[in-house]
């Protein structure tokens, strides 16, 4: 991708959608400290929120671009960004769904998504007026009643802002990346999750019902905190292709877990990955970290990572809390030209913390594919014990696996294990299941979602069952 | 059901099959045997359609199908059956689940309706009583961590539910203990039928004594060098392979049926 196509993509988005009344509501391209200053002024933020995003724009202005990840783009070019625009009117989409790339079309159907939910996905405009927006708000009543906080983050900092308060930037403070500086000094919206004390979140959150409503934009914001014994599980993505005009995400997703509370984050993701050739696609540039602040709590990371041109994410866990435990369970698929740099940080601090990680990476086509784990035990993590496993799976000769484990120890007391392990996908596999009838589609998606059988089954059931039948449309034309 | 006819194959320039003819109708069982490297495996895999191995002339009809045409898949659903001399193992993969996707890709092709997974299991586990097989096989992942002998009753069991037309075993008794072996002669006897054929590759005469073939023929250097009933196959057994020689001198002999 050349940087007049980087150009190409962001000036469609402006031939398409700011020649109308938008145009009003939206930011000129590029940024500065009046860009912060404005978006803060639209969203009606209190005080302490602006300090913070400035705060976070100086230190990113101080930054670079990190270097290290196995990944190669051409260099993005910030002041060529619009920072801000309001939700996406009638007009920024395609009429119907006679408008929309027919490829992905077919995508939605192999996927088994409904009609009316296609519209939505393929970026078609419709009336929110589909089933789940009534469905949507039983759900809130149901969890208001339990004293659940589930809301867009603009809301929460109208809403809730000493919450915000309290925890924003608490897991990922704004220095601490490239990406999370710039994500913390312009973020749009997110989620905002708080589940009070004692509470067991009755239902999987998801930011499905959500999202269809309002277009978070390229940096999403998203905070969960689970209070003392609380528990929640959240859902974020869709297995359906997510059409984007922007080509730059860098979402930074913060989880806080209280004394002997639990948060299990499932993700799944699959934003645009370019053509064949590597033209277009998303680049996916996300910090997630999660903070078991209190002892005996746990946080769970599970991803299936399919979509994006670049992903660059490594979600991780701080183990603070004496007993706490982290786990990192991820399939991550690259074909074509897609390249991931992935994987996890386990950083212990707290006594008997334990951590368990499993990377499943597979790649086919010209796809490019990076494991990057960090294991590190602090000096007064005593009895600390950590596990990991790391099989990555090559389809064809044109791919590439890496792993890039790091390991750090500074009590002797830790038990670390680490193991690994690169394979091809067999020819031999391959025939006896043709051998019996399969398709050799058929075959190699049984062969992968096999390989994946111990990330899937920390999935919810019906993710679980949608990442498999994803996993067999990306590879689709892959082999053979 | 099918004829073979002058069938040249190599596997990378290496010429293995130097003609080989060979008719098999509907219902007959056919031994092949041979000593090592005369062509017994490479066989097996020009019939199930391996992509390693490349027809260089001849001709393969399989029920008034050119079977050379047809995709490895294909041929599955058209009813022939290759049972593996090693059976592959796919991590993951529940054994059931292959059992059940394979059929009904089948019953798909056949225009028949798929089962659910009731009428499945209910099938699966009337078979296995046949091969002697614990329950407990159908939900480990294919193959993985099998015995030999499980292995190979596995694969009678893909035969057994799959109820191909035309079943290869490729040298399902090797690796067999004896009690092992008898299981799997049972499971290939029950599924013996007037419409069904087989061929067994094989190197020794041991598994003809539980599978009573209808024809012996002995491939060396790529030739049938010889073919006869179930008497030729205990001549083999005193004489040795060396008593046919090695196909590449000696008048070649056509296929017997």
């Amino acid at each position: 991708m050349s940087d007049s196509t980087l150009e190409a993509i962001i000036s469609q988005e402006y031939q398409h959608g700011f020649e109308t009344a938008v145009e009003a509501d939206a930011l000129p391209r590029g940024l500065s400290e009046e860009t912060v200053r404005l978006i803060s002024a639209k969203k009606n933020e209190p005080e302490f929120l602006l300090e913070w995003r400035l705060a976070a724009y100086r230190r990113w202005l101080e930054m670079e671009p990190p270097r290290w990840a196995s990944v190669h783009h051409p260099p993005i070019d910030y002041q060529d960004i619009i920072y801000y625009s309001a939700p996406k009117s009638q007009k920024d989409g395609p009429k119907s769904l006679d408008e929309v790339d027919p490829e992905l079309l077919k995508t939605y159907e192999k996927l088994g998504i409904p009609l009316h939910e296609r519209a939505i996905l393929a970026g078609v405009a419709v009336d929110a007026v589909f089933d789940s927006v009534s469905v949507a708000t039983t759900f809130k009543d149901k969890l208001a009643e339990k004293g659940i906080i589930f809301c867009s983050f603009s809301e929460a900092v109208q809403e809730h802002p000493d919450l915000v308060r309290q925890y924003l930037g608490s897991v990922v403070p704004v220095q601490d990346n490239f990406y999370a500086a710039l994500n913390s000094a312009v973020f749009s919206d997110g989620s905002f999750v708080y589940i009070p004390p004692g509470v067991r979140c009755p239902m999987e959150l998801s930011t499905y019902f959500r999202i269809n409503a309002k277009n978070t934009g390229q940096f999403e914001r998203t905070l969960i905190i689970a209070d003392r014994d609380a528990y929640v599980s959240y859902l974020e993505g869709c297995t359906a292709p997510m059409r984007d005009e922007n080509q730059l995400h860098a979402a930074v997703v913060e989880l806080v877990a209280l004394e002997n509370a639990q948060i299990k984050y499932s993700t799944v993701q699959n934003w645009y990955p370019g053509d064949k050739e590597g033209r277009g696609g998303i680049y996916n540039f996300v910090t997630k970290r999660g903070d078991c602040r209190g002892a005996h709590s746990k946080i769970s990371w599970t991803q299936v990572e399919t979509g994006s041109a670049i992903t660059w994410k490594y979600p991780s866990v701080i183990l603070r809390g004496d007993h706490s435990v982290g786990e990192f369970y991820s399939v991550a698929l690259t074909n074509h030209r897609q390249q991931a740099d992935t994987g996890t940080k386990m950083i212990h601090m707290g006594k008997n913390t334990r951590s368990t990680v499993i990377s499943k990476g597979i790649s086919a086509g010209h796809g490019h594919q990076a494991y990057r784990g960090l294991v590190r035990i602090a000096r007064a993590a005593q009895n600390a014990r950590n596990y990991t496993q790391c099989d990555s799976l090559l389809l064809g000769d044109r791919c590439a696996a890496h792993t890039f484990p790091y390991i750090e120890v500074k009590n002797a007391s830790a038990k670390v294990e680490h193991e690994a392990s690169t394979s091809r996908i067999g020819e031999d596999q391959l025939f006896f299941c043709r051998q019996r009838g399969l398709s050799m589609e058929d075959a190699v998606s049984m062969i992968v979602n096999g390989f994946c059988k111990e990330v899937f089954k920390e999935l919810p059931m019906e993710f679980a069952v949608e990442a498999q039948k994803l996993l067999g449309v990306s590879l689709e034309g892959s082999v053979g | 059901m099918l004829i073979i006819k002058d069938l040249h194959a190599s596997v990378g320039d290496k010429p293995i099959l130097k003609g080989i003819n060979l008719t098999v109708k509907a219902g007959e069982v056919h031994a092949i045997m041979g000593p090592n490297g005369s062509g017994k495996s490479t066989l097996s895999n020009v019939l199930a359609g391996r992509e390693n191995v490349t027809v260089t002339s001849g001709s393969i009809d399989y029920l008034g199908h050119d079977l050379l045409a047809l995709e490895v898949e294909e041929r599955a659903r058209e009813g022939v059956f290759l049972a593996f001399q090693y059976p592959v193992e796919i991590p993951g993969v529940g054994n059931v689940y292959l059992l059940k996707a394979a059929l009904n890709a089948q019953r798909k092709h056949r225009g028949l309706p798929e089962l659910d997974a009731m009428d499945f299991l209910a099938l699966v586990k009337d078979k296995m009583k046949l091969m002697e097989m614990s329950e407990s096989m159908l939900y480990r992942a294919v193959n993985e961590g099998f015995s030999g002998g499980e292995k190979k009753r596995n694969e009678i069991l893909q035969m057994a539910v799959l109820e191909p037309r035309l079943a290869i075993l490729d040298e399902t008794d090797s690796g067999l203990d004896i009690d092992a072996l008898k299981v799997v002669a049972n499971g290939v006897n029950s599924l013996r039928h007037p419409e069904r054929s087989m061929i067994l590759v094989t190197h020794y005469q041991r598994l003809l004594d539980y599978i009573k073939p209808d024809y012996v023929h002995v491939l060396a250097g790529g030739r049938i060098v010889r073919s006869g009933g179930p008497e030729l196959a205990h001549e083999l057994e005193k004489q040795g392979y060396a008593w046919v020689g090695d196909g590449q001198s000696g008048q070649e002999v056509s296929s017997g049926s």
